[in-house]
């Protein structure tokens, strides 16, 4: 089957399914999610090293950046300043251009504050970061995201951790329609069949992390994500058959007795 | 040098004493933190790594370090 490449700021990645490292009970449980899971870009958030406590394990002695993509996001950022200032610091860890943006509004939902988003998409992109934008399923924000230089754009299927699955496949589409940039659904997911139906949609991809961190058996939801990515992509392209209000018999009549 | 020389800072949050003209280079490796694997504002600029040595630490001095931890 030939299938266009998985582009993202002109970088070629093998995966179309990006997984969150946020909510194990382990890094090495994250390790080894990320391993079954095929993904070749996780997202990292940036906090305050423990300076009490320096044997405090590190996520990057478990997973190396020099063989899986790290992306690091704006996770607990409520303003464009925030954001910026914790992406420069992302940066500056080692070098790293291609970021995901996420600026909250809410405390509760978790939904993005669009006009801080957009803003900070306009200064991230000025500054030379490749910004990969979580955003809400609104085609007109999305838009005006990729006017602004955003290098893929990330709608929620539904509040982040939710586990609820795409809420409006309607917009999704129209955004599919309206944009050549990767388009992946980032948030909401809950379980392998939601991964599959985004893919079916005509996404590039998905970025999970809660489905599979907080699964029962984590590293077992990892592959069945890994599967329902590919399954549905192969899906998609196939090109499905129109949906039919009535049956249409498979044996045919042809030789009946 | 006398402690009561020693000047407050404040690195992640938390009060450190310092002696006076301790570099940052000096902090960094008191803390015993990989370079490699962190970033280092001070009084909220980003700080290049490699000039960590030539700075010295001032009373007052707020010092972030970061790092990646796990994230969604």
């Amino acid at each position: 089957m030939i299938d266009k490449k998985f582009k993202i700021a002109n970088k070629i990645f093998k995966s179309r399914l990006i997984v969150g490292t946020g909510k194990y009970k382990s890094f090495s449980e994250c390790a080894k999610a990320i391993k079954t899971s095929g993904a070749d870009i996780v997202t990292v958030a940036v906090r305050r090293v423990n300076i009490s406590n320096k044997n405090k394990p590190r996520l990057m002695d478990y997973i190396d950046p020099k063989k899986i993509t790290y992306l690091p996001n704006t996770a607990g950022c409520f303003t464009a300043e925030d954001a910026i200032r914790t992406l420069r610091l992302a940066r500056e860890i080692g070098g790293w251009k291609l970021v995901k943006l996420e600026v909250l509004g809410d405390k509760r939902n978790l939904f993005p504050e669009m006009i801080e988003t957009l803003r900070s998409t306009e200064l991230l992109t000025k500054e030379g970061f490749k910004v990969m934008v979580y955003c809400n399923d609104d085609p007109l924000m999305a838009k005006r995201l990729e006017n602004a230089g955003a290098v893929a754009i990330m709608p929620l299927a539904a509040p982040i951790g939710s586990g609820l699955g795409i809420q409006n496949k309607v917009n999704i589409k129209i955004i599919r329609k309206q944009t050549k940039l990767p388009l992946i659904i980032d948030a909401g997911l809950g379980q392998a069949s939601d991964a599959s139906i985004a893919m079916e949609l005509g996404c590039d991809g998905v970025l999970i992390n809660t489905a599979i961190a907080k699964a029962k058996k984590p590293i077992q939801m990892a592959e069945a994500m890994k599967l329902a990515v590919i399954s549905g992509r192969k899906s998609f392209l196939s090109g499905r058959i129109s949906p039919n209000l009535f049956g249409s018999a498979s044996t045919t009549n042809k030789g009946i007795i | 040098m006398n402690i009561k020389n020693k000047i407050k800072i404040t690195v992640n949050g938390k009060q450190m004493q310092i002696m006076p003209k301790f570099s940052l280079k000096s902090l960094i490796t008191k803390l015993k933190m990989p370079l490699n694997k962190i970033a280092i504002e001070l009084n909220k600029k980003i700080i290049d790594k490699k000039r960590i040595s030539k700075i010295k630490l001032k009373k007052g001095d707020k010092i972030e370090i970061v790092h990646f931890i796990g994230g969604g």
